[in-house]
């Protein structure tokens, strides 16, 4: 049996729908369009739940830019979280809307406007028992 | 298709039973079903079993219980609206004539989880990294929908609760029965924003059950057999942010509208309603997503006393609720909207939900609900919603 090698610790996107670049400047958010019917969705598909097809789909960066559609802000958070925080809806530049953390503004719904411009980046946020890192985006203030 | 009544129900009180097992709990809703329709266990044709926690053999334990005379068991599971697929599919079995008289059980054991949702591996849980999935937060952002449409205020949220935890004070089976005024409710602390704590529903344990039996053979049992007017069952249809943020509002006019035409009435024929306010905020939807009252409205709606028991605002209630109300507001329904307590008094065993909502209807239509009867009342609905999502709605006539 071959000896088990040792596994450098990786550096892996939290959500299927975020692409990792060299930087974290590079980072996106990745789509895909089904070339049947035209619905746009966020992250990878292998079938439309809109027309019923296989697609096929064309797999398209998403805007790094968007509007808040609605947000709320979070008091009692799972115990890893701190709190309060600002969970939302966004709703990307061009289309698809994703969840996100509104960051960088005190979160009181004062703060917050419906359809105020954001501007997502992206941040390491954990990090696995085996060493592996974990990216997530999260949108500020435009 | 045939006609199908309801010639039995129970609920037993909804609360923390540390030393039972959920079978247990389902087994004393049962036995109290059968005693209530006057038929024993061994003329239970099927089982209808929901419950979410204990999925694979729920049913069959509860047998194991109540009563092994090995008929047919399914297991259902349909998130919050597990109880009232399982009447669904009882309905649908006598309705077919395959069976003369089924049982529909719900229950559920959940115990003090905490947040529903809250649960992951803290290395890689996308919870309160990438946004909330937490109920909480869900309905917490449905109601920011309504807000961001209509400018609803914190205030017109937190009224739901004040009547829900009002109405509450007459009903002895349900968690809480503690009244909560406005200010209290407003000054509790926030959940998720614009829910406070005092605007979400509890996690409890719980059971209840329903004896449906064919309209022709119903009358053998009792004098006043309860139709079941409409019973519809919807998923959620594509809408362009279903996948991100649950749309719990057209799989319910989906429902609603289907329920409708089965029945061959609207919402002003209504005595009452029994829709699911898992939160504050989810209470308001609903009034609009049922017909209650129209798109825009739910605030005025609720500020006018029109779903409160009496369909006005109690007396010492008036002061509080005045700034809110919209005078030149006129409900165009009298449908008293949780006259249980609803699930924020009431607790929301998930399983056990569905068939006690309906068990509380019938209690209604029968003059049996005590403190909290609705007067006179002829025709009440039942609405579940389920994320995920799938919505009940069962009507009942007397």
């Amino acid at each position: 049996m071959a000896e088990a090698t040792a596994v450098a610790p990786e550096l892996r996107p939290l959500v299927p729908h975020l692409t990792l670049g060299a930087t974290r400047e590079e980072d996106y958010l990745n789509g895909s369009v089904c070339k049947n019917c035209g619905t746009k969705y966020v992250g990878p598909r292998l079938f439309c739940g809109k027309c019923s097809s296989a697609g096929p789909f064309e797999t398209v960066k998403l805007a790094s830019t968007g509007e808040l559609h609605v947000f709320t802000i979070i008091h009692q958070a799972t115990p890893y979280v701190e709190a309060p925080y600002i969970a939302a809806i966004v709703d990307l530049d061009g289309g698809g809307s994703v969840n996100t953390n509104i960051v960088g503004i005190e979160p009181k719904p004062e703060n917050l406007k419906f359809g105020m411009k954001l501007k997502m980046f992206t941040e390491k946020v954990s990090e696995d028992k085996e060493g592996n890192s974990y990216v997530a985006y999260r949108f500020t203030p435009a | 298709m045939r006609e199908v009544a309801i010639i039995g129900v129970s609920m037993i009180k909804f609360g923390r039973y540390a030393d039972r097992d959920f079978s247990q709990l389902a087994a004393q809703a049962g036995l109290e079903a059968l005693k209530d329709a006057g038929v024993e266990m061994k003329q239970i044709e099927a089982l209808y079993s929901g419950n979410l926690y204990a999925t694979s053999g729920s049913g069959q334990r509860i047998l194991q219980q109540m009563g092994q005379t090995g008929i047919p068991v399914v297991n259902v599971s349909n998130a919050c609206a597990t109880g009232s697929t399982a009447f669904r599919e009882a309905y649908f079995a006598v309705a077919s004539g395959a069976y003369d008289i089924a049982m529909a059980v719900g229950s559920e054991q959940m115990g003090k989880q905490g947040l529903l949702g809250s649960r992951g591996d803290p290395a890689t849980s996308l919870e309160g990294r990438v946004g909330s999935y937490m109920m909480p937060a869900v309905f917490g952002m449905a109601g920011m929908e309504h807000s961001r449409q209509y400018g609803t205020k914190q205030e017109h949220f937190a009224l739901a609760s004040v009547k829900n935890h009002f109405h509450s004070t007459q009903n002895p089976l349900a968690q809480y029965q503690k009244e909560s005024p406005l200010d209290e409710v407003m000054n509790a602390r926030v959940i998720s924003y614009p829910n406070t704590l005092l605007m979400c529903c509890p996690t409890g344990d719980g059971a209840a059950a329903a004896i449906l039996c064919s309209m022709e053979k119903a009358r053998q049992f009792t004098a006043q057999p309860l139709k079941v007017a409409a019973s519809v069952l919807t998923s959620d249809p594509y809408t362009d942010r279903t996948l991100t943020l649950p749309d719990i509002n057209t799989l319910t006019r989906n429902a609603a509208k289907i329920a409708y035409e089965q029945a061959g009435i609207g919402p002003q024929d209504l005595s009452q309603v029994e829709l699911h306010d898992c939160f504050a905020t989810a209470e308001l939807l609903h009034y609009e997503n049922l017909g209650l009252c129209g798109d825009g409205e739910a605030a005025a709606h609720v500020a006018s006393g029109a779903p409160w028991i009496g369909n006005k605002i109690p007396t010492k209630y008036q002061e509080d609720v005045a700034p809110f109300q919209d005078k030149t507001y006129q409900p165009k329904t009298t449908a008293v909207v949780n006259a249980s307590g609803g699930l924020l008094s009431k607790g929301h065993p998930l399983g056990a939900t569905g068939v006690a909502n309906i068990a509380e209807i019938v209690f209604h239509l029968r003059g049996q609900a005590g403190g909290r009867q609705v007067e006179g009342s002829k025709i009440g609905l039942a609405h579940v919603i389920g994320l995920g999502s799938a919505c009940t709605i069962n009507i009942i006539q007397k």
